[in-house]
């Protein structure tokens, strides 16, 4: 799996062009055996046959989409003023190198000097309507040669394995639910299963709205990246779920109140398979798994997840460990038929 | 109706966990509808056939109440929660709360803080144990607990309880799918959940039923002492038809078509406009290709309080006006 994740990882994917990573994941796909579309809005939709047909409809789900930048004003100097997609705390922005998706041209984004701060602007970190993309360009017209309002970057690509046994990347948020689902297709499935790869979870999960009126499916397992607040500063009663303690379970986030019984059966499902699983324990933060509850007719929703460090910054951090028991959980489950 | 009110209210129903409540009202509704289902969300969905089968009506009331959800047990045996829906803190601390298991603690607040500083995070439930161990053979990590169930006659016709919101209109509801006549539209009487945390089960519900009218019925605050945003709505000043709430403007054809149903039958009702807080009624409304939606209110003191006081006249007045409208339709 480690192959897949720094693949896709390392590809340049922010929400609303998302291309690359799905013919990435249709070239990895596309000998498995499986059925595959793309729907209207970007979405890929595979539908994998198995041993056995359940009468519910089990739908699996990661987000293809990573957060960026996008360009919204060229100045006279040949600076790119921006604008973030998706959740960016600003203070992870600035000095930061990126990548545009349309050319490949790399940028930094500005970061003053302290050398050139008052003593007002020390410690303090300005609006992201203050900072700007330095293409390396001297004016104007040089610049909209390599870039144009509505292009998007991202982090530029940094994949690599640190620690005892962590991953340091942009991105983990979610090509490694990307990678967990590639690598179920590619299995020999007990029961026929849905999986959608979606576009556009960042600012606001309109992929997974469209998958599922499309789809209807009964029952939803969404894999996803979720804060790991074991970090300085945070107290155990807030961490939410530490890194290398394995798979998340969420019970409510500010999305979703799960379907109980789903929940119960993951975690009957981890203790039998000796699979490591935590709770995650404040209410906080929201995935996919809302818009399918609610989409359509409605659905039974589960969330697993893969506690990650610095999410939404350049550098996640997440352990391999962790991430092999998602995807442990993840295909354990799919063996039930949910009856 | 009373009985009927107590019941539903004393069933433990906090958004995401309707279970308890929803079976008690599919076992009242099971014989006497033409069908009676659950979807995956839980929403209970009973239908009634009607004299006009090309119109359908929905009628919404929302099974869940606010509480409180554990996210922490601490090593001194207390438990840290987050709230679930609009709580109130100042209104909920130094209550009794309920578990699904009938676990029984009281919500209380950290030591030292002002009453001016009460908020959501400085609260945590006492289940009288002094360790983490001691407290996780009660309760486990993702248990829910509301105020305990109480219910209060203060006058011949005053009643005070917790949740009344939203049970009287299920009892409401499920009264009026008893008694009435044949409905003029097939009719869909559901009983939603997840209404306190963002309307959430009136979605799929109102996508499955797809209808053409659609009524909701729920509580609008009805101001006691001091009136800060100048509502209009009186303690038993009757049904209070709603004009807009902070999620829907009603259809005005549903608003007109209440006013002369309550003008011919003689039921008493106000209007209500209210500024702050939303209803099942939008997503009723923008379902699918969309449908003349409106909401009957049922005027309430202390809303989202351990205390919520109601006036038997305008519960009497809401059943009338329903059913007036499932005989009769548009």
């Amino acid at each position: 799996m480690k192959d897949l994740l720094k693949k896709y990882c390392d590809i340049l994917g922010p929400s609303g062009m998302e291309d690359s990573v799905r013919e990435a994941i249709i070239e990895d796909i596309k000998s498995s055996g499986c059925e595959y579309e793309t729907d209207f809005v970007g979405n890929l939709i595979v539908f994998k046959k198995g041993k056995k047909r359940r009468n519910k409809k089990v739908l699996f789900s990661a987000h293809m989409d990573e957060v960026g930048f996008m360009v919204k004003y060229i100045d006279e100097d040949g600076y790119a003023r921006f604008d973030s997609v998706g959740g960016i705390d600003r203070r992870v922005v600035s000095g930061k190198r990126i990548r545009f998706c349309e050319s490949g041209v790399n940028g930094v984004i500005s970061s003053k000097a302290i050398h050139l701060q008052p003593m007002e602007e020390r410690g303090k970190c300005p609006p992201i309507s203050e900072m700007y993309i330095d293409i390396g360009a001297s004016d104007r017209k040089t610049a909209s040669e390599y870039i144009a309002v509505g292009d998007c970057a991202v982090f530029e690509p940094n994949y690599e394995e640190f620690g005892e046994g962590l991953i340091r990347s942009k991105a983990l948020d979610d090509r490694f639910g990307c990678a967990a689902l590639v690598k179920m297709i590619n299995s020999d499935l007990e029961y026929d299963t849905y999986f959608a790869f979606n576009t556009c979870e960042e600012i606001g999960c309109d992929g997974a709205k469209e998958v599922s009126h499309r789809i209807q499916p009964d029952i939803v397992i969404a894999l996803e990246s979720t804060t790991a607040g074991d970090i300085l500063g945070v107290p155990k009663s807030k961490c939410a779920c530490a890194v290398g303690q394995g798979a998340v379970l969420s019970i409510m986030d500010r999305s979703t109140i799960y379907n109980k019984e789903l929940l119960e059966l993951a975690v009957t499902t981890a203790n039998e398979k000796s699979i490591k699983w935590q709770y995650k324990n404040v209410v906080a933060g929201g995935n996919e798994a809302g818009a399918y509850q609610r989409g359509a007719k409605g659905a039974k929703v589960l969330a697993i997840s893969a506690p990650t460090r610095y999410i939404h910054s350049a550098s996640n951090v997440l352990a391999i460990s962790d991430i092999e028991a998602v995807y442990s959980l993840a295909a354990s489950l799919n063996e039930r038929s949910f009856e | 109706m009373i009985n009927l009110i107590k019941k539903y209210q004393s069933s433990f129903s906090v958004s995401g966990f309707e279970e308890s409540l929803s079976s008690v009202i599919v076992s009242d509704l099971a014989n006497k509808m033409d069908l009676v289902e659950t979807d995956a969300m839980g929403n209970v969905i009973a239908f009634k056939k009607g004299k006009d089968s090309s119109k359908k009506l929905m009628i919404a009331a929302h099974m869940d109440e606010i509480g409180f959800i554990v996210t922490n047990i601490e090593e001194n045996g207390m438990l840290r929660v987050a709230p679930i829906g609009g709580i109130n803190p100042v209104a909920s601390c130094y209550h009794e709360v309920k578990f699904k298991d009938g676990t029984t603690g009281i919500l209380v607040v950290e030591d030292g803080t002002k009453l001016s500083e009460v908020s959501n995070t400085k609260l945590f439930v006492d289940v009288g144990c002094d360790t983490s161990a001691k407290a996780k053979r009660k309760v486990k990590i993702g248990d829910v607990c509301a105020v305990s169930p109480y219910f209060k006659k203060l006058s011949p016709k005053r009643y005070a309880s917790k949740a009344f919101d939203d049970r009287i209109c299920c009892a409401i509801a499920a009264f009026t799918a008893f008694n009435c006549k044949t409905p003029a539209y097939d009719t869909y009487f559901v009983f939603t959940v997840q209404e306190e945390v963002g309307c959430r089960g009136a979605k799929p519900s109102s996508f499955a039923v797809m209808p053409d009218y659609a009524i909701a019925l729920d509580v609008t605050p009805a101001p006691a002492c001091g009136n800060p945003n100048h509502l209009s709505v009186k303690l038993g000043g009757g049904a209070a038809i709603k004009i807009k709430d902070s999620s829907v403007i009603c259809s005005p054809k549903m608003v007109e078509r209440f006013t002369e149903l309550a003008e011919a039958n003689n039921i008493k009702y106000q209007y209500e406009v209210l500024l702050a807080g939303g209803t099942d009624t939008s997503a009723m409304q923008i379902a699918g290709a969309g449908s003349y939606a409106g909401c009957i209110s049922l005027p309430t003191r202390y809303v989202h309080t351990p205390v919520e006081t109601i006036d038997a006249d305008d519960i009497k007045a809401c059943a009338e006006l329903l059913t007036a409208f499932v005989e009769q339709g548009m």
